[in-house]
């Protein structure tokens, strides 16, 4: 088994589609997918043509680039202005608006911006140039998290000076928690993201069908495993049984992955963060412990950054399409002045993100 | 970011492993995962393998799907 053609037998596909349908109460549910990449998934397979038209998939929060506050941004392309710094980021960081131009800008003026794809390059781009200080833009959840604790707890056996991380990292449970007390989404079940829960197991979404009585399914990212948590979680609407299910247990454990959640709290502790559209949310994020502050970059260039930027794009909806309030197709700018290859808002930006999603597929 | 395609592990060596899937080889940190072997498969996820694919659950799932038809077209 490669884990792959499995669970995208169309046959499978078609018959578990025609489940739901039969077993779809009569009023309209929303079940809100956390994770972008599920976001993707659902219309890169077609799948939302396979599902009952009463079914309305919300789309969440779970994109680490579209949820970085344009203030972080905006620190950053003030980082890039200095001459004798690399600023080292995940790719789809470039594209992302601050409140007046985006990394990719600052990158054509100084050239000091460099994409990597893990925050171990970083290590290497430090050791490169032991004449410039190096700062990582750390953003992700809490699968990422541990790569970059890894990588600082490297960068401190191998004492080096020169490098630096801005940590923007932020926990999803939380975000869930802020998202289901909004009356205005009514929010009845969550298709939980796939890698994080491989790091944190399935315990921490156990307050959510406790405290709210809204039930949790953990999915992967292939069409047979969307389609099934989409099963499992109406099935629980339909009985009243609200809990925390694991579709994916080929990759996810109850207790996640122990010696990621080591590290994770070895490096870091929780902290408040600011959330673009979402706001700050108490102990959503995560921020480098002072054991490790010869690291941190805010703590070595004492970085005060507001969320906000200083000019809002009042046109962009971004904020209300990550809180779920309205679909993409809602904004007056989507497809017509905002589009994947002229971006105004970070949704449009990344792939994981709900407005390039259904420029693409829609 | 979170690319959910499992990826086979070819070598090891150290904190580092080769993990391939089709013609695409790439190295990756296999420190979180202490227990990984030749020949599993593993979640890769920036540069780090972060779980290990299993492959018992993964017929499990397999078959409840099927379970789920079988129970209804009955």
């Amino acid at each position: 088994m490669k884990y792959i053609d499995e669970f995208r037998n169309k046959n499978l596909i078609q018959k578990i589609a025609q489940e739901i349908k039969a077993i779809m109460p009569d009023e309209n549910i929303n079940i809100m997918e956390v994770c972008g990449t599920h976001t993707q998934s659902f219309f890169r397979f077609g799948l939302d043509k396979l599902l009952p038209g009463n079914l309305r998939l919300i789309a969440g929060p779970g994109c680490p680039v579209c949820v970085s506050s344009s203030g972080y941004i905006d620190c950053a392309i003030q980082f890039a202005q200095d001459k004798d710094t690399i600023m080292v980021t995940f790719g789809d960081m470039l594209r992302i608006p601050g409140s007046t131009s985006s990394l990719e800008d600052a990158r054509a003026r100084s050239g000091n911006v460099r994409m990597v794809y893990s925050a171990l390059d970083s290590l290497h781009i430090a050791k490169l140039h032991p004449d410039k200080k190096v700062i990582f833009l750390a953003v992700g959840f809490e699968a990422t998290a541990p790569t970059v604790a890894a990588s600082i707890l490297t960068a401190k056996k191998e004492n080096l000076k020169n490098l630096f991380f801005f940590s923007s990292l932020k926990l999803i449970p939380p975000a869930m928690d802020s998202l289901v007390k909004d009356k205005r989404l009514n929010i009845q079940g969550f298709l939980c993201p796939g890698h994080v829960s491989a790091i944190i197991g399935t315990r921490p979404y156990e307050f959510i069908p406790r405290k709210y009585r809204t039930g949790c399914c953990i999915a992967g990212f292939e069409p047979l495993d969307i389609l099934e948590g989409l099963y499992i979680l109406l099935k629980q609407i339909r009985n009243k049984k609200p809990q925390v299910e694991n579709q994916y247990i080929r990759v996810v454990a109850r207790n996640g992955n122990p010696k990621a959640k080591k590290i994770n709290a070895q490096v870091f502790k929780v902290s408040p963060a600011s959330w673009r559209g979402l706001g700050e949310i108490p102990r959503s994020g995560l921020k480098i412990r002072d054991e490790y502050s010869l690291f941190d970059a805010e703590k070595m260039f004492c970085i005060r950054h507001k969320a906000q930027g200083a000019r809002h794009k009042v046109k962009c909806k971004c904020g209300d399409v990550l809180k779920g309030l309205i679909s993409p197709i809602d904004c007056p700018l989507f497809s017509k002045v905002c589009r994947p290859d002229n971006p105004v808002g970070p949704c449009m930006v990344s792939n994981e993100g709900t407005c390039n999603a259904y420029y693409k597929y829609k | 970011m979170c690319l959910g395609i499992p990826m086979r592990v070819k070598k090891i060596k150290g904190e580092f492993a080769e993990v391939e899937i089709g013609t695409l080889i790439r190295t990756v940190n296999i420190q979180m995962l202490p227990q990984v072997k030749i020949g599993d498969y593993v979640i890769v996820h920036a540069g780090f393998a972060i779980q290990r694919v299993n492959p018992e659950r993964a017929e499990e799932t397999l078959r409840l799907i099927d379970e789920i038809h079988r129970r209804i077209s009955e």
